[in-house]
């Protein structure tokens, strides 16, 4: 039978575990001690616990890392990595130096069920869910991670269709008894999932990123059919009743389209359902995918249209393009990978 | 519009469960809100639990709202909503959703549970001019076929990987919408049904020339 990695699971589901083969739940913070501060992947070197404690846990389970399988580097230095996780199934997180910040993207699921039309993850379907060590290996396998600064929750998947997993690698990454980050280290990018919004927001500290591209909701179904489940205005209601005015940051997406979402009026709308809410704007240019009938507004509508939008008094930014010689975009990686495999098999 | 932010579950009553394929359910229980078909409604078996989506498949003048489903059997809610009994007490949202329903002369392209919204939007009068492109298994996985086929005549298009006869195409809808050369660019396709089904159809009509600004797609997550 396959053992349960324990990597990945909180203090209290560790002080459960080690109470149910007999122990002292107090041991579990020297599990944790082993496996997230010094990041030690064998029963065997944890020397402080009882050697009865040790085979208990190696009888039940094991510990252990994955390592990359591939990694493709930028000419800027950018990096992305890929993991295997199960046959076939492989995740992606991109590494992204840049000056005194270090950035990792992880994935939080094998593939995507929200079918943006903008996206190549979408267009490998939906594999499965990580797990919270499956989340926490991109990081801790990362042979930069002692030069990590911050992670953001932006690769393969939508992280509130995944919410407990993703909470739950929050919390290892924040607590004390795991890597002791601050919460603004952390952001999550959703497409707006409310009811996971809701409980992220009420149960974190973490900065929160929302993919919006469009302001009107008629517009922004035809390309995100979320969209058709939990409406934008609602979205926004809910970011309303929470405060973003200290250090905690809530951001919009943005990708700009050529003639679909780059016009005066979308920098109008904009401007109006954003009232009130203490945000900024980042802008994105489109890297084109496969079969997409979209294409990437120009340099210059992407500056106009930052412009319109400080004018109004928003803080906008225009994301700078890393990676671009190795990215093409998110997805693309893990989706040649899988089929390579498959083909190899068949 | 209702409010869905919230998500708050009310308590309703079980009225019939019937087991209309192998697997594959239908539940009726006491509404008491208005809806425009094609909207969904958030289902738990406790009030604490982790709710589920579900698209309504019942008309807007019925007294039940009724829903579809099939049995997932890694899943946690379909195997225990499976062995409810009439009289039972269920827990569901306000309907929320924006999937509507039009007069139009649209095109409903479903797979398997799919259908459900389509059920809603054909009970609810709105199945003039309609074309339905649903796809299954075997006979059995179409689901409300006889209404379908009383409504829609030929505009009813049946693709199966197993069946053969003259209600059916015989393959995949993908493939069905690969080899069609009627596919008007005119009309609006609404489609229901897992990412990777809507992801591929959705390509498909593009590649046909149809504006992805009349694909209108409802994803099962």
């Amino acid at each position: 039978m396959e053992k349960e990695n324990l990597f990945g699971k909180t203090l209290s589901e560790l002080q459960e575990i080690v109470y149910e083969l007999g122990f002292q739940k107090y041991v579990a913070k020297q599990l944790t001690d082993w496996m997230y501060k010094k990041r030690v992947a064998s029963f065997d070197l944890m020397l402080n616990l009882s050697k009865s404690l040790r085979l208990s846990l190696q009888e039940k389970y094991e510990l252990h890392f994955t390592n990359y399988s591939n990694v493709q580097e930028s000419v800027d230095g950018t990096k992305k990595y890929l993991f295997p996780v199960k046959k076939y199934q492989f995740i992606e997180a991109a590494y992204i130096p840049e000056n005194e910040r270090a950035t990792l993207c992880v994935s939080s699921q094998v593939g995507c069920k929200m079918g943006c039309l903008f996206c190549m993850t979408g267009k490998q379907g939906f594999q499965g869910n990580l797990s919270s060590g499956e989340i926490l290996n991109q990081i801790f396998s990362l042979p930069e991670f002692e030069k990590l600064t911050n992670v953001v929750y932006m690769g393969m998947g939508e992280p509130f269709d995944n919410l407990d997993e993703v909470l739950k690698s929050i919390e290892i990454l924040t607590s004390d008894y795991g890597l002791a980050w601050s919460p603004k280290r952390i952001t999550v990018s959703t497409i707006g999932i409310l009811p996971g919004m809701k409980k992220y927001l009420e149960n974190t500290k973490a900065h929160l990123a929302v993919s919006m591209h469009n302001p009107f909701e008629n517009e922004r179904k035809m390309m995100m059919p979320i969209e058709n489940v939990y409406h934008l205005p609602k979205i926004l209601d809910e970011i309303r009743q929470h405060d973003f005015s200290g250090q905690r940051r809530v951001s919009f997406e943005y990708i700009l389209f050529k003639g679909v979402n780059d016009q005066q009026r979308h920098i109008n709308e904009l401007a109006r359902i954003l009232n009130g809410i203490k945000c900024r704007i980042n802008l994105i240019r489109f890297h084109p995918i496969p079969e997409t009938p979209l294409e990437s507004s120009s340099h210059e509508t992407i500056l106009q249209f930052q412009n319109a939008l400080k004018r109004k008094g928003i803080v906008t930014t225009i994301r700078a393009s890393r990676g671009e010689d190795i990215f093409a975009a998110c997805g693309l990686l893990s989706t040649k990978e899988m089929v390579k495999k498959q083909n190899e098999e068949y | 519009m209702n409010d869905s932010s919230k998500l708050t579950l009310y308590k309703t009553i079980i009225n019939r469960v019937e087991e209309i394929t192998p697997d594959v359910f239908v539940l009726s229980f006491s509404r008491t809100e208005e809806f425009s078909p094609g909207q969904m409604l958030a289902v738990a078996l406790q009030p604490k639990d982790q709710a589920r989506l579900y698209s309504i498949a019942s008309g807007n003048k019925e007294n039940d709202y009724r829903i579809l489903f099939n049995i997932q059997h890694q899943g946690y809610l379909t195997p225990r909503l499976s062995k409810v009994n009439v009289g039972d007490e269920l827990y569901v949202s306000k309907p929320f959703g924006s999937f509507y329903g039009t007069l139009m002369a649209d095109c409903w392209i479903a797979a398997g549970t799919g259908i459900a919204p389509f059920i809603s939007m054909m009970e609810s009068g709105l199945g003039e001019q309609k074309k339905l492109i649903h796809g299954g298994r075997a006979e059995n996985s179409f689901y409300y076929a006889e209404l379908f086929e009383s409504k829609l005549k030929e505009n009813y298009i049946r693709c199966s990987s197993l069946q053969t006869g003259e209600h059916y195409y015989h393959g995949r809808i993908t493939a069905f919408l690969k080899q069609s050369n009627e596919l008007s660019t005119k009309r609006n396709y609404y489609i229901c049904g897992s990412s990777e089904f809507v992801v591929d159809v959705r390509d498909i009509l593009i590649e046909k020339g149809v504006p992805y600004t009349q694909i209108i797609a409802e994803i099962y997550f």
